[in-house]
């Protein structure tokens, strides 16, 4: 993306708490910004790429984007890096000895949490690396908070030279608020001066930071003390006050407008002293914290007596409908009746691949495929584990299908001992972890057939760029990753190397059916692009004949969201067996002509469209 | 928090459901409003569900809106407007598309789309408007009119004018060129008389 424009200083913008980051990243005089993409952290990274003077950059993982974050700090620049909540976990090897250096210019993480699960594989608190990195953490209550906090967060970072993590949530990345913004200051760095016992983390000198960084802990508890961000605020229904942070913050607020509440911004260290002070006004506390009881438990070991998750879940958000119940029965009150009456019972409406999605073809093909075991991977073709294809057994991590896929032929059992074992591995996914993986089955002599998916796209999160498409995150060309050759170079044999078009059926089943025979490591290449990046171009629709079509849905199996069942029916087989009839249209409005419907339509009944009357296209008019 | 005015939209990934809440928090903005809008989308880009929640007033805390609270229900698509009526408070009201996407889990034959959502809808006793914002669209010559269609129809239901709302979707055009500009105030107009339509035969 070009450079904007940046709306002028104190202009009141509705800003997602992401967008509200980025601002203040750029407005801190930020030099370096690298990120991951990931839901929903993604769009600060991109909003950040918007904004002049300062170089953002996708980097290949979330370890990669914090080192090069680290490197711009330590040569005294100010430095910013964001991911989702599991992308710490990839990068905790590098904070964990960041803490004991510390940074020279200002260095914010942004973790975005998916507290309520809406787009991961769990839920994790991030403020727990807080207490394991012993670096301090804020939390955000809105998108103003998000943008004051961030600026907050650099002078604090420069202060104490440690860097700040910013722990978000769903709930304040993704949620739309007024922010007024203000004036970009400059910061110049001062350059990397050479000091090794600080900046060269060997036993020795790391052993002399230790102290260090406990004797900063505890200052940065004092400036958490007395921070504003850390407030109280008086309130005349002394029955319960509340210590909260975070979105909880604002949920107690619209839920018990008369309590007094400690809010925590800086929410650690956590300031005990001003939590004695909340205790001191009210007859009993509750803390309110997504998601694990960290303040709760610490408070506890103060000798300060607080509720919290006895009370509260410790999954999920803790919004007004689950905050107010809670109370109430603390308080021995019966709650006034809900006025929402019980849901109508609906269908679930999963997420789907997309109409033409390439995925389509390998799972299809996949479906098609006996005595097999899958391990999957973190992408859009997760998806491949619902129907139609049930064609992905496993999800863990990021990469994991590699190492999943070793093991499980490793470890064979009695019942799979002649199972083929495959993993399947997006190209983006495969560049953060997955390389690593598949050169342990190569090195350890592994028998796993490898589908490496190239889309060319980081497609769950809207299709980023990467290292396997050959653009920066400005969209600016840059080497491009052979995959090929790269897996030939980890030690896959040339022979066992294929590139198949996944349009392509009859190859794509022909070269896995072959490959699961090898006892060896292949690996499978798919080479279409993301049907919702521009390198993908759309072809002529499809369309149903309506007389020709027999009702066998070979074509429903597929998956395609453009194909619809118009009747269905029953037929009886010259053996006597019973078979489903499911007869079909193609919403040739959406459809783009990929053709893998047509592959298995046996009487040919799927012919391209042709327009009854030329329909006036208006282009581009999405809303 | 009462003074605050509960808007949910709904639908499913694609149909901008996301972009047309946020046309409406701009609404509230312009007229001075405090205004949060937040979304349950997850991997909302594939066709999963999705419902956005606007509220705005003198000053919004908790973005959501509380299940019994929404004042009006935008539905783009008919059974995904049955899922969330329990979000509707009492007197509340559901201005509807009735179109219906079928979603691939109902093709495959392992759950079935309701036969008579707007009944089953109804049978709540709250108010409901019912209307084919798609078919509307399709008529004006692209069916992605239809979010434009859908903020008309919620225009003579919000504690505004219809202007306000009108000139922001405009707004949203104007470097696009006037025939676009043109097209999509027909399309808002068309929503706004189909809504005034469904209300005058129901009376």
């Amino acid at each position: 993306m070009a450079a904007l424009m940046p709306a002028p200083a104190a202009s009141r913008l509705l800003l997602s708490g992401n967008e509200a980051v980025a601002r203040a990243v750029w407005e801190g005089g930020v030099k370096v910004a690298a990120a991951y993409p990931g839901t929903p952290a993604t769009e600060m990274m991109e909003v950040v790429s918007t904004y002049p003077d300062i170089y953002a950059e996708w980097s290949v993982n979330e370890k990669v984007s914090l080192e090069v974050a680290i490197g711009a700090a330590y040569a005294g620049s100010r430095a910013f890096c964001c991911m989702k909540h599991v992308g710490m976990n990839v990068a905790s090897d590098a904070l964990m000895t960041l803490t004991l250096t510390g940074v020279i210019g200002g260095l914010v993480i942004a973790i975005a949490d998916d507290v309520g699960l809406s787009s991961s594989q769990n839920e994790q608190d991030s403020r727990y690396w807080g207490r394991f990195a012993h670096v301090p953490v804020m939390e955000p209550a809105d998108s103003q908070e998000a943008y004051e906090m961030t600026l907050a967060a650099f002078d604090l970072s420069e202060k104490f030279q440690v860097p700040v993590i910013l722990r978000m949530t769903t709930r304040i990345n993704h949620v739309k608020s007024l922010v007024t913004v203000g004036e970009r200051t400059t910061h110049v760095g001062a350059g990397f001066k050479k000091e090794p016992g600080r900046f060269v983390m060997v036993p020795g000198n790391a052993g002399k930071r230790i102290p260090l960084m406990f004797a900063r802990e505890e200052k940065l508890r004092e400036a958490a003390e007395i921070s504003p961000l850390n407030f109280i605020e008086q309130g005349s229904d002394k029955r319960v006050g509340f210590i909260a942070s975070g979105p909880a913050y604002m949920h107690v607020k619209e839920s018990f407008p008369g309590a007094p509440v400690l809010k925590l911004g800086y929410s650690f260290p956590v300031p005990f002293e001003k939590c004695r002070e909340l205790a001191a006004m009210v007859e009993q506390v509750v803390v309110v914290e997504e998601v694990e009881p960290l303040v709760e438990t610490e408070l506890k070991a103060q000798g300060i007596k607080v509720l919290g998750k006895e009370i509260l879940p410790r999954q999920g958000e803790l919004s007004p409908n689950v905050l107010r119940p809670a109370i109430a029965k603390l308080l021995g009150e019966t709650m006034p009746e809900l006025q929402s009456t019980a849901a109508l019972e609906v269908f679930p409406r999963p997420p789907t691949m997309c109409v033409a999605c390439p995925h389509l073809g390998v799972y299809y093909t996949l479906s098609q495929v006996r005595n097999i075991s899958i391990a999957g991977d973190i992408g859009c073709y997760t998806l491949g584990a619902g129907h139609p294809w049930n064609a992905l057994d496993t999800c863990v991590s990021m990469g994991a299908s590699m190492g999943v896929a070793l093991g499980m032929d490793k470890g064979r059992g009695e019942s799979d001992k002649d199972k083929r074992i495959l993993a399947v591995i997006g190209d983006s996914t495969f560049l953060h972890m997955g390389m690593q993986g598949l050169l342990d089955i190569v090195y350890n002599k592994g028998n796993v057939t490898v589908l490496l998916l190239d889309n060319r796209a980081v497609g769950m999160t809207g299709g980023q760029d990467n290292p396997g498409n050959g653009r920066d995150i400005y969209g600016d060309d840059t080497p491009r990753v052979n995959f090929a050759a790269l897996v030939e170079a980890l030690g896959v044999k040339k022979e066992r190397i294929h590139v198949v078009d996944p349009y392509q059926l009859p190859v794509l089943f022909r070269t896995i059916r072959e490959e699961v025979k090898v006892p060896e490591v292949s690996v499978i290449i798919t080479d279409q692009p993301c049907v919702l990046v521009k390198d993908y171009h759309k072809l002529k629709p499809f369309e149903v004949i309506d007389d020709k079509c027999t009702g066998c849905g070979n074509c429903v199996d597929v998956g395609c969201p453009a194909i619809h069942v118009t009747r269905r029916g029953k037929e009886v087989k010259p053996s006597g067996k019973e078979v489903d009839l499911a007869f079909v249209r193609i919403e040739s409005s959406v459809c783009t002509g990929c053709g893998l419907c047509v592959q298995p339509c046996a009487p040919k009944a799927i012919v391209h469209h042709v327009p009854v009357s030329p329909i006036k296209l208006v282009k581009s008019c999405g809303v | 928090m009462s003074e605050n005015t509960n808007i949910l939209v709904v639908g499913i990934g694609g149909q901008g459901v996301m972009t047309a809440t946020e046309i409406l928090a701009e609404a509230a903005i312009a007229l001075g409003h405090d205004a949060k809008k937040t979304e349950v989308a997850g991997m909302a880009q594939r066709g999963g569900v999705v419902s956005s929640h606007l509220r705005f007033g003198k000053k919004v805390l908790t973005p959501q809106i509380t299940p019994g609270t929404a004042d009006v229900l935008l539905g783009f698509e008919s059974a995904e407007t049955m899922r969330w009526q329990h979000m509707l408070k009492k007197g509340g009201i559901t201005l509807m598309n009735s179109s219906k996407l079928v979603p691939p889990v109902v093709e495959l034959g392992l759950f079935d789309y309701p036969e008579d959502p707007i009944g089953e809808i109804k049978k709540g006793g709250s108010k409901v408007v019912a209307f084919d914002a798609t078919s509307i669209a399709q008529e004006l010559g692209d069916i992605r009119l239809g979010n434009t269609v859908m903020l008309g129809a919620i225009a003579d239901h919000l504690p505004f004018g219809a202007e306000v709302l009108l000139s922001c979707v405009l707004k949203r055009f104007e470097r696009k060129g006037e025939k676009l500009v043109e097209l999509n105030r027909r399309a808002f107009e068309a929503g706004r008389a189909a809504v005034g339509a469904a209300e005058a035969a129901s009376v």
